[in-house]
């Protein structure tokens, strides 16, 4: 499917019938991706559409998704394989007086291997979309194991050899952006730097995702987002935010983004109370009291 | 194509981008499959393959907009065409044209707009030795920026209707506006030094400094919310590194409990020996920070760095001084917003006795007087200033007494070092008192020093 892909516009068309817009810039980075089979890191803050965009790609060639979920202490035996202990006990009590030979011979087989996400991603016959998500949460040494598949997609088990994939999987993998990666495994990707929208492109996906919405409101809500965005905030709205605002004032039968509005629906966007009152501050927005008493 | 890449990435390297050389080759592959005619598609695939840090991006555009910026079309335009239709435009009527172009939101008609105000504003001359911001601010002056922007406000105002919150947009749109009308005219004048002097030589002249590197005494508005925002993510970075630093040093004591629970797997056997993880004191650290003036920058990253890595720390105590010392640690405690924490510290806390000058002395005076219990054995002392005394009495011997109690005392200097001891400077009077003397001025060299100063306290325990 991706060998339909003849430049950009294609990319941007395939993921646009997903629902995902994509810029001219990720469509390009996508393209090279298919193109060069190389993995992307897309980097930027949490909520504009990271991890959306990989299952977009799954969804836009019609491949399966293998997800790896990172956290602190993920190791080899959650990412990658490991060997299934309890039945290869079984299997040495079923027969005992077998030979040694024989016996290791088969316990350390495939039938005995619990594949991960990585080495399923791998192994798979079909190709797929591997989403690493979250890179930035496992520690910089975990980060040593994800090398090997970026680079050359294999795997290398001691005591089965090397498992080379048979067919190129599409490999995403987030950041959040909370410590920075090592040197070894940004050189090996090409790197996608998403930032939070312009406000055209957040008024086009508050259109597709919202579409009840009126065309100006979604102008406005689209505008002041940016404006929130602008003022630092600890946790600025992300995109995923905006849309949550954006319902939230279609619930309310809201059809005006009023100072009044605006101030009473801020926690929506907002997660922390010093932002909402910062943002209240900055954007000299009526607090609830003066909003009874005027 | 080929050389001009090896020269964009030698600029690159040059602003202290790292590019290794497969990223280069990367990038070269990457070039076959890219629309060269299209300078957006250009820009992505050059930095998707060469620059991997978020924060490198300004640096990068500004060297990709020299080097591929493109020669301008309408450029072309005969000479003497020109010159006839522009004699009969006013300086005014061009206004006009520029505002009327932004407002419609008509790049290309804003685009040779900014070329005829170039040709006549500019006063570019070949040979001249000046950079393109001096001949963009003349550029920018002659069109009356300002007079522009109110007059977009005006021009905006008449859709909208008034509130607060639609006033603001009002006002960040105009900013936009503005700032698009600098770019092009800042493209505009890039484009023809480029023409002029070649890319890598404007590319020189050009050159961002990354935000690491920024000076911390100098940095401008914008280059301070930059610097804000890379703090968190880079004193996280730093906090893991200093606390695996310290599970992974060398081991503790035995632990007779688990040495013979392991033993039980070889039939009792003590064939290996666990020990328990190490125990290494985390280091108290109290900040004395000068936040007169010119300072108070760089006493801020300071102290933000220093409360990010806290969990690092067992203690963190700071005092904050300008001609009297108070203690400022209540105001960042953790959930309050750094700068508002800074604000509500500079109105509340007493830090003027006199006249609100530097006064190092009195400052240390009173920090021996009021606090010398806070400094222990465990105390790293880390003092901010530029040892500037305004001529006034040094007060040496308070600050021997501070460091004969603590376990370090450190001094960083955000001023070069060149300019120490020179006018009211008195650094080398107090240089003997201290550890380490540094001279600090980004926040490279910052995270270096924290990073020194967390290093933790390894009391010697081991055993066996």
């Amino acid at each position: 499917m991706q060998a339909d892909w003849h430049s950009p516009d294609d990319v941007r068309a395939a993921l646009g019938g997903t629902g995902y817009l994509a810029d001219a810039r990720i469509a390009q980075v996508v393209y090279l991706a298919a193109r060069l089979d190389k993995p992307i890191l897309a980097e930027g803050p949490a909520g504009v559409g990271k991890t959306a965009l990989a299952l977009a790609l799954a969804e836009a060639t019609g491949r399966r998704l293998v997800r790896l979920q990172c956290y602190e202490g993920l190791d080899e035996a959650k990412a990658l394989y490991e060997w299934d202990y309890h039945k290869q006990l079984l299997r040495l009590q079923s027969d005992e007086g077998a030979q040694w030979d024989d016996l290791e011979g088969d316990i350390f087989s495939e039938s005995f291997l619990l594949t991960r996400p990585l080495l399923e991603a791998i192994r798979s016959p079909e190709p797929v979309v591997l989403l690493v998500d979250e890179v930035d949460r496992v520690e910089l040494e975990t980060e040593a194991l994800l090398l090997e598949i970026l680079d050359s997609f294999q795997v290398t088990i001691p005591e089965l050899g090397t498992i080379t994939a048979t067919t190129k999987p599409l490999v995403v993998l987030t950041s959040n952006n909370t410590r920075e990666l090592s040197e070894a495994l940004k050189r090996r990707c090409l790197y996608l730097h998403v930032p939070y929208p312009t406000i055209e492109r957040e008024r086009a996906i508050l259109r597709a995702r919202v579409p009840d919405l009126p065309e100006d409101m979604g102008e406005r809500i689209a505008r002041t987002v940016a404006s929130i965005r602008g003022i630092g905030a600890r946790k600025p709205p992300s995109v995923s935010e905006s849309i949550d605002w954006a319902r939230t004032l279609l619930a309310l039968g809201i059809a005006e983004l009023t100072d009044e509005a605006t101030s009473s629906t801020l926690n929506v966007l907002l997660k922390y109370q010093t932002d909402i009152d910062k943002v209240m501050k900055e954007l000299s927005l009526p607090t609830p009291d003066e909003i009874q008493s005027g | 194509m080929r050389n001009t890449l090896t020269s964009f990435v030698e600029e690159l390297r040059a602003t202290g981008i790292p590019v290794s050389m497969v990223e280069t080759l990367d990038a070269a592959d990457a070039l076959t499959h890219t629309d060269l005619s299209d300078r957006e598609n250009l820009r992505a695939t050059l930095g998707a393959t060469l620059v991997k840090n978020p924060h490198h991006y300004p640096a990068f555009d500004a060297a990709f907009d020299v080097y591929f910026g493109g020669r301008r079309s309408y450029a072309v335009v005969d000479g003497d065409d020109r010159e006839d239709e522009d004699a009969c435009l006013s300086d005014d009527a061009l206004r006009d044209e520029v505002l009327d172009a932004l407002l419609a939101d008509d790049r290309d008609a804003l685009r040779a707009l900014v070329a005829r105000a170039v040709d006549r504003y500019a006063g570019m001359q070949p040979g001249r030795p000046v950079g393109g911001r001096y001949y963009s601010y003349r550029v920018m002056r002659r069109l009356d920026a300002d007079d522009l922007l109110l007059r977009i406000l005006a021009a905006l105002a008449t859709v909208e209707e008034d509130s607060s919150l639609a006033e603001r947009m009002r006002a960040d749109e105009a900013e936009g506006l503005m700032a698009r009308l600098r770019q092009e005219v800042d493209q505009e004048v890039t484009s023809r030094l480029v023409d002029e002097r070649g890319a890598s030589e404007v590319a020189a002249s050009r050159r961002m400094p990354l935000l690491e590197d920024v000076d911390l005494m100098h940095a401008t508005r914008t280059e301070i919310d930059d610097i804000e925002r890379v703090v968190a993510p880079l004193a996280r970075k730093l906090a893991t590194r200093l606390s695996q630093r310290r599970k992974r040093g060398r081991h503790g004591r035995l632990d007779v409990r688990r040495t013979i629970r392991a033993s039980l797997g070889h039939g009792g056997v003590l064939l290996e020996p666990k020990f328990k993880p190490p125990r290494t004191a985390k280091p108290e650290i109290v900040v004395l920070c000068d936040v007169s003036g010119s300072m108070a920058t760089f006493a801020r990253f300071t102290l933000q760095l220093t409360y990010a890595i806290s969990s690092e720390l067992s203690k963190v105590r700071s005092f904050a001084f300008i001609d009297g010392l108070d203690e400022v640690t209540s105001y960042f405690s953790h959930d309050v917003d750094f700068a508002d924490a800074l604000i509500d510290m500079t109105r509340s806390a007493s830090l003027v006795r006199r006249d609100g000058h530097s006064d190092y002395g009195r400052s240390l005076e009173e920090m021996v007087d009021s606090y010398l219990d806070v400094i222990t054995p465990r105390t790293t002392v880390i003092i901010t200033g530029d040892a500037r005394n305004n001529y006034r009495p040094t007060g040496v011997d308070h600050l021997a007494k501070v460091a004969g109690r603590a376990r370090a005392t450190f001094w960083l200097n955000p001023e070069p070092r060149r300019y120490w001891d020179t006018g009211d400077s008195v650094m080398s009077a107090y240089a003997p008192w201290c550890d380490v003397v540094d001279q600090v001025r980004t926040l490279r060299q910052l995270e270096r020093f924290v990073e020194r100063a967390a290093l933790p306290v390894t009391r010697s325990t081991h055993l066996v």
